[in-house]
Formats: C-alpha cells, sequence, structure tokens
C-alpha cells in the first residue's frame, strides 16, 4: 500500500521539477513548486500511516501552513517584479547573468 | 681592562657621537641651526682637548720609557688595548670584540682627526651663516657623525671594528658630499664617491674574512703575531693583504680609484678640508700603517704599494696643472701627496708616511679652508676670474701662501720636514729608483701648481669684480691655528725636542725617520724653489704664455684637461658592463619572468570568458544544474 502512495507522491513530485523547470512565467513556476511541496506531504502522510506516528502527522500541518505562506510571499515577490520590470517571465530575469 | 688611557680614548670616541645622537634625536635642536653647530663643537672640542691630553700623556710615557730604556736597557710596552665581548661564544673566547687601541699612532692620529674636525666645525659656522637653520642642523649632525666614525676607526684595535667604521665613514662623507642635494651635480659626486670607494671596500672586506678564515683573528696584534709566527702561506698572504690594500687604495684615491676624489669637491668647502685633511681619505694610510706588520711580511706586495703610490703622485700633479677651479687644483694635490704617503709606506718606512699624513693634515686643511674664505668672497671657484685679492685680503693671502709654501716643501716649514723624509726613505729603499725620480718630478711639479694657483688667486690676473673682504673672526681664526700647525708640526721630527718622533713610536713601527744622503735636501729644495719661480715666471712676469706653455706639451696637455680620459673609460666601461649586464638581466626579467606571469594570467582570462557563457542569470537554469546533478548522485549512489 505504501508503495503506491510513494509512487504517487513521486509521480507529483516530478510533474512539479518538471513544471519549474519548463515554465517561463514565474506563476507557473510558484505552481509546480507547490506541487512538489504537496508531493513530500503526501509522503509524509503515507509514512505516518505506515506507522511512524504521530509526528508525521504534525509535521504535515506544519508544512501545509509553510507552504500557504510561502505562496503568499512567493506571490507578493511576483507582484513587485511586475510592477518594476512589467514582465513575469523568468527568461528575462537576468540581472545576474555573467 | 680598562686603565685611563683606555677610558680617555672611548671618551674622545664618544664626545662626538654624544653630540651626533643629541642632534639626531633631538629634530628641535637640530633645526636651531647656529645652536646645533654649539652642540657638534662642543662635542668635537671636548674630543679636542681629550685627545691632545691622551697624545701628551703618551708622550710623556715614551719619554719615561726611553729613560728607562737607557739606564735598564729595554722598552716596556706602550700598546694598551681594552676591548668588550661582542659577538661571545658559548665556552670560547668571543667571536668579535669591541674596543680601543691606545698606541703613539692612534693617538698622534686621533689628536689631528679632533683638531682639524673641530676646527672645520667652527669654520663654518661663519662659512655656512646664511645656510637655512634646518639644512645647518643637518649638517652639524653629519659632521659630529663623520668626527665620530673617524676617531673609531682610529681606535680600531681590530679589522672589523675598523671596517664597521671605514663604511661609516664612507657614508658620512657620501652625506656630506651630497649636502647640496638639490644640485645634480653634487648628488652625482656623492653617489660616485659611494661607488668608487666601495669598489675598494669589496677587497677590504674580502680581505678580512680571508685573513680571518685562515687565523681565525681580527686584532690587529694577533694578526701580526700569527703571520711572523708563519701561520700563513706567502702566497695566500700576498692574496688577502693585497685586497686589503684594495679597501685603501678606493679610500686614499690611489690610481686608478682616485677619480672620486675630485667630483668630491661638489660639497661644501669645509667639508673638503675635512676629507682632504683628516678624516675620509687619511684612513687608507692610516690602515697600512696600522696594518703594517702584515703588510710587510707580504712578499712583493710593498713594492707594488710604492709604485703605484708614486705614479699616483705624479700622474695627480700634471692633472693639478691644467685645472681652472681652485679647489680641484687642491683635490689633485691631495690625491699627489696621499701617493707620496703610500709610497713612503712601501718604501719600509711607515713613519715617514705618517709624518707626512700629519703635516699634510695641517697645511691642506688650511688651504682648503683659506680658498673657501677666497670662494665666499668672490663667489667664483675659478681661478682666472679672480686675482690681486692680496690687497683686498690680507689675512688669507698671508695663510694662504704659508700653505701653499709648505705643500711645495719649502724649509723650514712642516711639508719639508716630511717631504724630506718620505723622499730618504723611497732613496735608500732597494728597487725604487724610478719611483724616487717620479716623486722628485712631482716635487718640481707641486711647486709649480702651487706657484700657479697663489699667483692666479692672489696676485696676478685682473682683479675680481666686487668689494672681497677677509672673513670673520669665527673664519680666520682656524686658519690662524692651522697656518701655525703647518709651520711648527715638522718640529715633531727636528730631532730638537726632548723626545723624538721615531722615539715616541718605538717598539711599534720602524720609527727611525730616514736620514737620506746630504744632497736630498738641496736637490727637493732646489725643485721646489724652480717650480715656484717657474710657476710665477709664466703667470705673474708672462715670460711665457701659458698657451704657448700648454701647445708645447701638445698631447699630453690636452690629455691631462680631460683628465686622462680616466672618467670616460669608466663611463664607458659603466656603459658597456654594466648597462649591457643590465639591459640582459632587464630583458630576462620583462620577457621571462614577466611572460610567466603574464601567460598565466591571460591562460585564467581567457578560462574566465569561456566559463562565463555558463552563467546565465536566469534561476532555472541554475535548477537544472541542482536537478541533474542529484539525478546523477542518484545514480551514482544506485550503480548496481
Amino acid at each position: 500500500m505504501l508503495r503506491a502512495y510513494l509512487l504517487v507522491a513521486a509521480a507529483v513530485f516530478a510533474i512539479g521539477l518538471f513544471g519549474v523547470l519548463s515554465r517561463r512565467n514565474a506563476i507557473g513556476i510558484l505552481l509546480g513548486i507547490e506541487l512538489m511541496l504537496n508531493a513530500v506531504n503526501i509522503n509524509l502522510v503515507a509514512f505516518a500511516r505506515a506507522g511512524a506516528g504521530l509526528a508525521g502527522w504534525i509535521l504535515a500541518l506544519f508544512m501545509i501552513a509553510i507552504t500557504v505562506t510561502e505562496v503568499a510571499v512567493g506571490l507578493a515577490i511576483v507582484i513587485v517584479i511586475f510592477r518594476v520590470r512589467r514582465t513575469v517571465e523568468a527568461d528575462h530575469l537576468d540581472l545576474l547573468r555573467g | 681592562m680598562a686603565t685611563s688611557e683606555t677610558t680617555l680614548a672611548a671618551l674622545i670616541v664618544a664626545t662626538p657621537f654624544a653630540a651626533a645622537l643629541l642632534l639626531g634625536c633631538c629634530p628641535p635642536l637640530r633645526r636651531a641651526g647656529q645652536l646645533a653647530g654649539v652642540v657638534a663643537l662642543v662635542g668635537s672640542g671636548a674630543a679636542l682637548v681629550i685627545a691632545m691630553r691622551l697624545a701628551s700623556w703618551l708622550w710623556v710615557a715614551a719619554y719615561r720609557a726611553e729613560v728607562f730604556r737607557l739606564t735598564r736597557g729595554f722598552t716596556p710596552s706602550r700598546e694598551i688595548e681594552a676591548t668588550l665581548a661582542w659577538l661571545p661564544q658559548a665556552g670560547a673566547r668571543p667571536l668579535a670584540t669591541v674596543g680601543v687601541l691606545v698606541d703613539p699612532l692612534s693617538s698622534l692620529m686621533a689628536a689631528l682627526v679632533a683638531l682639524v674636525a673641530f676646527l672645520v666645525q667652527l669654520y663654518s659656522l661663519g662659512y655656512l651663516a646664511d645656510e637655512r637653520p634646518g639644512g645647518l642642523g643637518r649638517y652639524y649632525l653629519y659632521q659630529s657623525l663623520f668626527a665620530f666614525s673617524m676617531l673609531g676607526l682610529v681606535f680600531s684595535p681590530n679589522f672589523l671594528q675598523l671596517f664597521v667604521f671605514w663604511e661609516l665613514v664612507g657614508l658620512c662623507s657620501y652625506l656630506l658630499i651630497g649636502y647640496y642635494y638639490q644640485r645634480p651635480a653634487a648628488a652625482r659626486a656623492a653617489v660616485k664617491a659611494f661607488w668608487v670607494t666601495k669598489l675598494g671596500d669589496l677587497g677590504l672586506v674580502l680581505g678580512i674574512v680571508l685573513l680571518w678564515g685562515a687565523t681565525g683573528e681580527f686584532g690587529f696584534e694577533a694578526l701580526a703575531r700569527s703571520v711572523a709566527g708563519g701561520a700563513l702561506d706567502p702566497g695566500f698572504l700576498t692574496l688577502t693583504i693585497g685586497l686589503v690594500y684594495l679597501g685603501a687604495v678606493g679610500k686614499s684615491a690611489q690610481f686608478p680609484l682616485h677619480v672620486w676624489l675630485p667630483d668630491a669637491m661638489e660639497g661644501p668647502t669645509p667639508v673638503s678640508a675635512l676629507i682632504h685633511a683628516a678624516t675620509m681619505v687619511t684612513a687608507g694610510v692610516y690602515l697600512v700603517a696600522r696594518a703594517f706588520p702584515l703588510f710587510a711580511a707580504a712578499p712583493g706586495l710593498l713594492t707594488v704599494v710604492a709604485w703605484v703610490g708614486a705614479f699616483t703622485a705624479l700622474l695627480a700633479a700634471t692633472l693639478a696643472l691644467v685645472q681652472r677651479d681652485i679647489k680641484r687644483v687642491l683635490a689633485y694635490s691631495t690625491v699627489s701627496q696621499l701617493g707620496y704617503m703610500m709610497t713612503a709606506l712601501g718604501a719600509g718606512a711607515p713613519a715617514a708616511g705618517f709624518l707626512h699624513l700629519l703635516t699634510h693634515g695641517f697645511f691642506k686643511a688650511l688651504l682648503f679652508l683659506a680658498a673657501g674664505a677666497v670662494i665666499h668672497a668672490v663667489a667664483t671657484n675659478d681661478m682666472f676670474q679672480m686675482g690681486r685679492l692680496a690687497r683686498a685680503m690680507p689675512t688669507t693671502a698671508a695663510v694662504f701662501v704659508v700653505g701653499a709654501l709648505a705643500l711645495a716643501g719649502l724649509p723650514p716649514l712642516s711639508g719639508f720636514v716630511s717631504k724630506e723624509a718620505v723622499l730618504a726613505a723611497v732613496w735608500q729603499a732597494p728597487g725604487l729608483g724610478v719611483p724616487f725620480l717620479m716623486l722628485a718630478v712631482t716635487v718640481f711639479l707641486t711647486a709649480f701648481y702651487m706657484g700657479r694657483a697663489v699667483v692666479l688667486t692672489f696676485f696676478g690676473g685682473s682683479g675680481p669684480a666686487g668689494h672681497p673682504h677677509d672673513p670673520p673672526p669665527v673664519m680666520a681664526g682656524p686658519l690662524w691655528v692651522l697656518a701655525v700647525g703647518s709651520v711648527a708640526a715638522g718640529g715633531l721630527a727636528s730631532g730638537r725636542l726632548p723626545l723624538g718622533f721615531a722615539q715616541f713610536f718605538a717598539g711599534h713601527l720602524d720609527a727611525t725617520l730616514p736620514h737620506g744622503p746630504d744632497w736630498l735636501p738641496w736637490l727637493s729644495v732646489g725643485l721646489a724653489g724652480a717650480g715656484l719661480a717657474a710657476g710665477a715666471a709664466v703667470y705673474q712676469w708672462g715670460v711665457v704664455s701659458p698657451v704657448t706653455l700648454a701647445r708645447g706639451f701638445g698631447p699630453l696637455g690636452r690629455a691631462a684637461a680631460q683628465g686622462y680620459g680616466l672618467d670616460a673609460t669608466y663611463a664607458a666601461m659603466y656603459r658597456g658592463a654594466l648597462l649591457g649586464g643590465a639591459r640582459v638581466v632587464g630583458w630576462i626579467d620583462r620577457y621571462l619572468v614577466d611572460g610567466v606571469v603574464n601567460v598565466a594570467s591571460a591562460w585564467t582570462l581567457r578560462a574566465g570568458a569561456g566559463l562565463r557563457v555558463i552563467q546565465t542569470g536566469r534561476a532555472q537554469d541554475y535548477l537544472y544544474g541542482v536537478a541533474a546533478g542529484v539525478l546523477l548522485l542518484l545514480v551514482i549512489w544506485a550503480w548496481p
């Protein structure tokens, strides 16, 4: 049973990673990050159910809270970037180019 | 073991040092100008008083010893040495010592040095009265240091201490010759003096180290003992003492290293007096006299010393004939007289050479200071722009004539006595016939160029512009003291004193002043008189025009005017060898050493330029890298 959960989590993580790497829109990248974090949550809950106990549940709750704040901060940053640069295309945000 | 004599000697060295230290460490005092001069004068004055006391003390002791010898039949040694360990060794004798060596030679020399230093410093108060106070303070700092270095050199009991003070003397002469450092000529002359003497010093330090390596001794006494005991191979001894002699050649301006001394005239005139009479150039002669037992043991070397000395005397005398600058005439005459001293030493008569050193110290200091008074009054060094100064400056003219006659060697002035002793010594020495002839010719030439200088400056010519006048008392006083010394210093050797020069040195140097054949005084006085008369005839009465005379000598005269091309030769050698070598080294540095560095840095830059394209600045590209790295780690971890 645990194996199926982990496979789902790995699939979700891979989808998220693909989104982060391939999306050009900053909001799309944030969505990818959300998917990756939720894959972690699935893992935590699955391990808790398979016998790791209460700590897994608690940690998953923490994760959800942190994910929400992260999205809030990330979207705020995206809005500020849009105001300054008039774009949220990741390819155009290359101030650190060598 | 400290005795009262060594304490006095240490005090003689310490008082100018205290003055130098005070001036060096207390800037307000140094910037006070005349006050700094007073400090230096107190230092050298104290040294002078103590040195006189020491010399008279030793004189009395020598008298007692002579009586002792007559009554008991032997001479007690009067050499007193006090040393402290400088480089101590565990469980052995110290590697090197510092201290003072008091004997007749060092005490007389110290008296001369202290006297000339004191008089020169006194004279400088008037001569340099127009200097800025700061510059004057610096001048007196160097003067005190100079006196200290030379006195320390004189009292050195071993080669190592002597070498330290020897270099200090060289440094001080560099500083004082370059006193007007804003003038390029002065700065160049200072550097030249430094480098040329350093060339000789290279030999000196090599000689000292070789001697030490062979015997383990630095001390003059110990070295003389071990050499007398036959501890050294004669060939090796000749080599090492020859190297030591090279140091004396540089310092005492012997051919071919004499070229720095005439250029040293760029310093203030009192400095020239000091360098020429007592502190710098006499150091080489003093070294040879001090180490004379070693020189005497080296076969053949003394002959070389004599030949080089006689040749230097003749060469410099001919060069002095064609100078226009009064100071350069005196400078070449110093080189010439140093040749006399060295020839006497080479002829095996150190007492005669040393006597000439003493008397020369008086009259050369006198001549330079009097020339300084003239230059001060007419503001030029060129003798052809002077003339008829005797009426305007009677005091200066009188003392200058006294000095010139002493230098020419007319009786009863001191120069006659000492030059006579030198000539007698060279006459008696076997195999030195040609050097004797050279010196005899030089007597004539010396008288000729001094007659020329006196006439051009004080009697003949058109007369100077302006209103020259005799110097103030602070400058005239030293002149009179030195004039009296120039007349009387020969009395040291007259034999009328209760104790003669020879007895004073008994047991230290082979000090009997040689007595030549009866015709020798007549010869030298005749040559000197003829030279003076010829000089006056040419330049005062115009019997022969100087131009015609010079033309008569043809190429020789023109070559002498160029200094026989020696400076040009050195310059060519410098340009050819030294600059050529420098160019090769410069090429190696520029293209090989710098090349390696440049290639390394160029590669670094190129690699950076190549690698910068992977820094796109896009966060996603970096994430690709992270993901690929993690993947790679997973693969490595999970492999088979």
